[in-house]
């Protein structure tokens, strides 16, 4: 089963979750860090290393011994990536999201693609949790375009059974990148005003997806209310809770998985895991 | 020599923008036939990226050869510039018509390197 931990929000506990559902995995699982700009995984997994690729996307390259400067490609390019001058054509390469259209458009056959760096994909198991491997994107300082990495990373566990998806905050590209594909999406939220807005945002997201989610609630306290009546009135499944537990947060502090240390959200992250089994199988998407 | 100006309204006696990418519109002006043109840059403002090159590629099909705006540039607007040969000025005159006066006597300054930074550097 491919489960993803999405949020909506930043900060309410997706990898603190993540972490923990892969702690209490029974089988084999790869646990996937969607959140290339900046993942974190690695600091409880402590992984070895023994696979890392170079992810490129491909971006025009013109010849301007053919180019006529008609514009075609410029005027074709949604991202404003090709300025067509007079006498010369310039590419930004950093604005391009290597779709290929200025190739096709360009009536010379002036444009071929090369190759352009845009990070890596490391993988390599866990010292720490002996049936997690870990795969993550690493994003190149200063490239704003993470949808292909993020896809890079997910199709190096593409033969795999057991996933786990870590995904990157929001509910734009990353977050939609993330998320597709996954049999299940684990919802992590916080009893608070800005945490039910941005929950709002993502449950919204996964609908128009068509992917079934639950929600879970970190730091479950009195405030559980303002959650509950949001659930309530949209059908939506709360998964479990995980207490407002000062060592879970401690633990998390010094890289340690919070299950090791707290033996309630041990018991929180098996029923959750259970449940979102059970769940995902009644949807018939089991693979 | 035609200049362009990031312009606010319609009239010599709007104020420039101080935006290159996404300013509403230009006004040139050509100083052989003493005439003002409009270049409406519109499709700009919603642009989620890439603003500065298509603004300047506008700039460049006006026949504009020197462009004035309110305060800033960004590097990849100013790099297609630089590519056509155009020259960017900055001023904080109140008008484009007065602009166009301090211009015409040599009293604006050229912009050398962009000013602002880029969104996505």
């Amino acid at each position: 089963m491919i489960l993803a931990v999405a949020s909506g929000k930043g900060g309410t506990g997706k990898t603190t979750v993540a972490l923990s559902l892969a702690s209490v995995a029974k089988n084999r699982i790869i646990y996937v860090d969607c959140d290339v700009e900046e993942p974190n995984a690695h600091l409880f997994l402590n992984p070895r290393i023994d696979r890392s690729d170079e992810i490129c996307i491909p971006v025009p390259f013109v010849d301007e011994t053919r180019c006529t400067h008609c514009g075609k490609c410029a005027s074709i390019c949604r991202y404003g990536a090709i300025a067509s001058l007079p006498a010369m054509t310039l590419v930004f390469e950093e604005l391009c999201h290597g779709c290929g259209g200025c190739t096709i458009a360009c009536p010379v056959s002036a444009i071929t693609e090369k190759q352009h760096r845009i990070g890596v994909v490391e993988s390599g198991s866990s010292d720490v949790l002996e049936r997690v491997t870990l795969v993550q994107g690493r994003i190149d300082v200063g490239v704003p375009l993470s949808p292909p990495l993020i896809r890079a990373a997910k199709k190096a566990a593409d033969d795999e059974k057991n996933v786990l998806l870590d995904c990157p905050p929001g509910t734009s590209c990353p977050m939609i990148a993330s998320v597709r594909g996954a049999d299940y999406v684990a919802l992590v939220t916080e009893p608070t005003p800005f945490g039910l807005h941005d929950l709002s945002l993502a449950v919204e997201t996964l609908r128009e997806l068509a992917l079934p989610f639950g929600v879970i609630i970190n730091r479950s306290c009195e405030r559980d209310g303002i959650i509950e009546a949001f659930c309530d009135a949209t059908g939506t499944a709360i998964l479990g809770r995980i207490p407002d537990d000062r060592r879970v947060a401690e633990a998390y502090s010094r890289g340690v998985i919070p299950t090791a240390e707290s033996p309630l959200m041990r018991r929180v992250c098996e029923r959750v895991a259970e449940s979102a089994a059970e769940r995902a199988s009644e949807k018939g998407v089991r693979r | 020599m035609k200049i362009a100006f990031s312009a606010k309204g319609t009239t010599p006696e709007s104020p420039l923008d101080a935006r290159f990418g996404r300013t509403a519109r230009f006004l040139v002006f050509d100083p052989e036939m003493e005439t003002w043109g409009t270049v409406e840059n519109t499709q700009n403002l919603n642009a989620a990226q890439g603003a500065g090159i298509q603004s300047a590629q506008n700039v460049i099909r006006s026949g504009a050869k020197a462009v004035v705006t309110g305060g800033h540039c960004g590097p990849k607007a100013f790099d297609v510039l630089r590519a056509a040969d155009i020259e960017v000025f900055a001023s904080d005159a109140p008008s484009v018509a007065e602009a166009l006066r301090l211009f015409q006597t040599g009293k604006l300054e050229r912009i050398d390197a962009a000013d602002v930074e880029g969104h996505w550097a």
